[in-house]
């Protein structure tokens, strides 16, 4: 079965290069993490919340949390906020599932908030979880941590933690598997099979991207 | 989705989204000071109702408001409606001024079915887009009410699917349990009716239910209990011979409800009759989610607009 | 030179009910010879010829129930453009039924209608008198009078609302039989059909439209045969829609009952299956019931247990439809596709032969409403009045393209069978090919 899926994704997609490999993505979370520890080491007792977006935003802000405290000794406390309900595009597709907003315990006024994503590409899906965040509380600071930054910006936004800059043109796609949702850890990346009928694929428009499709772009 | 008029519009997956959706759109929403979202900005919402229905309406208002919707009411009362304007018209004017998505209540059945209709046709005439929402119409259905009850049993029982869930009373003149009925099923429940014969549907026995003769025989199996209101006048309508025989009969009374097992929900849409189909001592028991029912009520009429309005048009 | 006269006719390669083709002389509306080869009729220089071609040659059609609307009703149909989709639909004579405003309860306006229609002259226009004053089921109308006014009238309804008090039935029928006219009765207890919508059935309930139990109808007609028996009298039940109505009707002309039954086009073809998207254009009363229902008529109709095909012609006004169902009001088109609705419901399943088609739909009727000269056999010294049809020729049905002022037939986008090429009252066309010709 699984011989059979790769031999039909390989039909319709010209061939992925792996970017990073599982041991590559732990790695790079680790290295984030220990950033985390460091540019955060001043203000311990305000506090540090790490939000994930979603999907992959999520697990991957587990990880990171998981990470800091057996570097660090404390583990911060983790949430989910969605931003579809505060997207620009949403009425550029049908509209689309929600997910998951949790916010930790405590809440995190005061705290200084890591957003977590994976990949940072046009920035508007930052900039609507930055709204959703407002709209549950008053962090002291906001940061943003990504595994993979692919340039492309449409807004004044800057990833503080990256784990790997990845320079791409827009036709191409970056796909990000994590364990927890894909069947293993990579980073993908690969050349948009030919719009069919004149539909973008996600990633090359960076407007129909989403935060809920398989580890593309956001 | 382009509108809701029957739970017979979603099937299974889109049922369950639509009560995801409203999960988390409760979530999004949970111990918040500022209970608004930017989703629906700039889209008009309009209220429609030829009957009153203070619960309902406001539910509905409420939903779009905490989305950021503009919404407007029109009653019937106070309008061109008063004055003898057809349904068509008032619909067609609607959507000419720019409603996004018209929720209509109406006391003639199938109403909301021929407004959507009248809207396609102006959407190919002219390229505006109103879909609307039935909030109940005539005795055929009231598919939010239907929504927020299988939220209701989701939070409280886990999930609706394996369930055993009773309805009883007025069932043929019920447009929440003809909502029920259908949605239940669809989403794998086992629906019971319990009603006196007067008050049971011709070709009842063609529904996903099944009817059972006697209250107290299904009470001890039951996972949910929903009670419909009795309305006065089928009390004159010689439906059945007097209010006291009703509440002897089919309402459920404080010993009733000890049959029912310790988990089991209790419902009601609203407005209730207490002391007819139900005691006061069991609207205010643990066991009795009616408030919840409302709470839910605004989560699901907010997933309801999101996925008709939030989206790119169908 | 003479010129061309109405009434004179050669009607080439016609086809009697189906049977052996001949041609048809007629002068001065009335049949003068039938035969092959046959030229003008004798003593005619120029009479228009009719080249058959084939087609099969009817009596013309006679509808025991029309609604024709005028006076009052002009905004859904005039007397004029209901003769029109008469005269199209094959017939060549209607009763107007008397529910209009005025209700034609007296002389005066059973007269104003007979005398619009002959003006006219498409169709005989027979008016139906009320049997009570205003339809209101209390005080009983001058039957006699209107009998006796130059409208002749032969039959009496209060259609659209049932004669409901048993003794106002008796009385009527009883009074009715010294005049030998027909009372035609719409058999619906109220008390069982109030705030109805919908035949009584799964459909309906699952639509929360409130139900028209086939009882009410099956009562009233057990009742009233009851009482035609008594009186002596003769009883026509309107527009049967149920099965069970069958079985009271069968009883009561074993019997021997005078009783009559008519049954229209769209309970023949249509059911409650249509209603799901609550198109009033579906709204009728009685209620498109169920395919065992259809089954039902369609046998009686077969067999003779119910008489004829009545259309019911209804025409609305759009206000008057286009409304959330409870508001619209009842009632379909019927006349132009009366004939193509028998054809497909009873001649295509083998029910009826041609010679069945003009039983139901010209002969029956005609003796039902006592008419002399119409449903009468094509034969030498018969008045020359005739349906010409084309069996193969079939064709989609538009409302708006219909002579109706109305548009509301529930066959709209329909492929039916069969058209009426041509009609011919008393040897002078008044239809061909889609046209009226005045």
């Amino acid at each position: 079965m699984a011989d059979d899926r790769r031999g039909d994704e390989a039909g319709k997609h010209p061939p992925a290069r792996e970017l990073l490999s599982a041991a590559d993505v732990t790695r790079t979370i680790a290295r984030i993490a220990h950033q985390i520890i460091e540019k955060t080491a001043g203000s311990p007792e305000a506090g540090v919340v790490l939000i994930g977006i979603p999907t992959r935003g999520t697990p991957l802000a587990r990880r990171l949390a998981a990470a800091v405290a057996e570097f660090g000794g404390t583990a911060p406390a983790v949430g989910s906020v969605d931003p579809t309900l505060y997207r620009d595009d949403l009425r550029r597709r049908p509209a689309r599932p929600l997910e998951d907003t949790v916010v930790p315990e405590g809440g995190f006024d005061d705290k200084l908030v890591v957003l977590v994503d994976d990949v940072l590409m046009s920035g508007r899906t930052v900039r609507a979880a930055l709204d959703a965040l407002s709209d549950h509380g008053r962090p002291r600071a906001v940061q943003l941590a990504v595994l993979v930054d692919r340039g492309h910006r449409e807004l004044p936004i800057r990833a503080d933690y990256v784990g790997k800059n990845v320079p791409t043109s827009r036709d191409e796609q970056i796909r990000v598997l994590l364990t927890e949702t894909d069947d293993r850890d990579a980073v993908l990346l690969r050349r948009s099979a030919p719009s069919p009928a004149g539909e973008s694929p996600a990633g090359e428009s960076p407007a129909g991207a989403s935060s809920t499709g398989p580890g593309e772009d956001a | 989705m382009k509108h809701l008029l029957s739970v017979t519009d979603l099937d299974a997956a889109a049922a369950t989204g639509l009560l995801d959706t409203s999960d988390r759109l409760k979530q999004a929403l949970l111990g918040r000071e500022v209970r608004k979202l930017p989703t629906l900005r700039g889209r008009t919402v309009i209220t429609l109702f030829y009957e009153d229905s203070t619960r309902t309406r406001v539910s509905f208002e409420v939903a779009g408001k905490w989305m950021s919707a503009d919404t407007v009411n029109v009653s019937a009362k106070g309008s061109s409606v008063s004055k003898g304007e057809s349904l068509r018209d008032t619909g067609l004017t609607l959507s000419a001024m720019g409603a996004d998505c018209v929720i209509v209540r109406h006391p003639a059945s199938g109403a909301a079915h021929r407004l959507a209709a009248w809207s396609d046709q102006d959407r190919d005439a002219t390229g505006t887009h109103t879909s609307v929402v039935n909030a109940g119409d005539g005795t055929h259905e009231h598919p939010t009410q239907a929504l927020l009850d299988a939220a209701t049993l989701r939070d409280r029982l886990g999930s609706v699917a394996g369930r055993r869930i009773g309805i009883v009373g007025d069932v043929l003149h019920s447009r929440v349990a003809r909502s029920n009925v259908f949605l239940l099923a669809t989403l794998g429940a086992e629906v019971v009716l319990v009603a006196p014969p007067t008050l049971l549907p011709v070709g009842v026995e063609q529904w996903p239910c099944r009817v059972g003769p006697e209250l107290d025989a299904e009470l001890p199996t039951l996972d949910a209990v929903m009670m419909l209101r009795v309305q006065a006048e089928r009390m004159h309508g010689s439906f059945f011979p007097s209010a006291r025989e009703y509440a002897v009969g089919y309402g459920l009374s404080q010993e009733r409800a000890a049959l029912l097992p310790e988990h089991a929900v209790v419902l009601h849409p609203g407005p209730m009759m207490r002391g007819m189909e139900i005691a006061p001592a069991v609207a205010d028991s643990p066991g009795a989610a009616i408030l919840a029912q409302v709470r839910n009520g605004v989560h699901v009429r907010m997933a309801v607009l999101y996925h008709l309005l939030a989206g790119a048009p169908e | 030179m003479t010129t061309r006269r109405t009434g004179d006719l050669l009607i080439t390669h016609a086809r009697p009910y189906g049977e052996e083709a001949v041609d048809v002389a007629v002068r001065d509306g009335v049949v003068v010879e039938v035969g092959a080869g046959l030229s003008a009729p004798a003593g005619v220089m120029d009479a228009e010829v009719l080249d058959a071609g084939g087609l099969v040659l009817l009596p013309g059609f006679v509808d025991l129930h029309t609604h024709l609307r005028e006076p009052g009703g002009e905004e859904s149909e005039t007397i004029a453009t209901g003769s029109a989709a008469a005269s199209l639909g094959g017939f060549t004579a209607v009763f107007a039924m008397p529910n209009t405003d005025p209700v034609a309860d007296t002389e005066v306006v059973v007269e104003h209608v007979w005398r619009r229609g002959a003006e006219i002259g498409l169709v005989d226009v027979h008016p139906v008198g009320a049997v009570t004053v205003g339809l209101a089921g209390v005080r009983m109308a001058e039957l006699g009078t209107m009998a006796r006014s130059r409208a002749q009238v032969r039959m009496f309804s209060d259609d659209g609302r049932c004669v409901h008090d048993p003794l106002v039935m008796r009385r009527a029928l009883e009074y009715a039989s010294a005049l030998d006219v027909v009372i035609a009765q719409h058999a619906e207890d109220h008390r069982l059909t109030a705030g109805a919508q919908a035949h009584e059935g799964v459909v309906a309930s699952r639509l929360g439209l409130a139900g028209w139990p086939a009882t009410a109808e099956e009562t009233i007609v057990a009742r009233d045969c009851a009482l035609a028996r008594e009186a002596g009298a003769a009883l026509h039940v309107c527009h049967v829609s149920s099965a069970r109505t069958v079985e009271v009707l069968r009883a009561a002309k074993a019997a021997g009952v005078r009783v009559s039954a008519e049954v229209t086009p769209h309970h023949l073809l249509l059911t409650d299956a249509t209603l799901t998207g609550y198109d009033p254009v579906n709204k009728v009363n009685p209620p498109l019931r169920t395919a065992e229902d259809t089954k039902a008529v369609r046998a009686a109709l077969a067999h003779g247990v119910i008489d004829v095909v009545a259309t019911d012609h209804a025409p609305h006004a759009v206000q008057y439809k286009d409304t959330e169902w409870a508001a619209a009001r009842p009632g379909m088109l019927g006349l132009q596709t009366a004939l193509s609705v028998v054809v497909h419901t009873m001649v295509e399943p083998g029910l009826l032969d041609w010679r069945g088609v003009a039983r139901v739909l010209s002969e029956r009727p005609a003796e039902i409403g006592t008419l002399p000269d119409q449903g009468r056999p094509i034969a030498v010294g018969e008045p020359a009045t005739f349906a010409l049809v084309d069996p193969d020729g079939a064709w989609t049905v538009r409302g708006a393209a219909l002579a109706s002022r109305a548009s509301n037939t529930p066959y709209e986008g329909m492929r039916l069978p069969a058209t009426v090429v041509a009609t011919v009252l008393r040897g002078r066309v008044t239809a061909r090919n889609g046209k009226v010709r005045a």
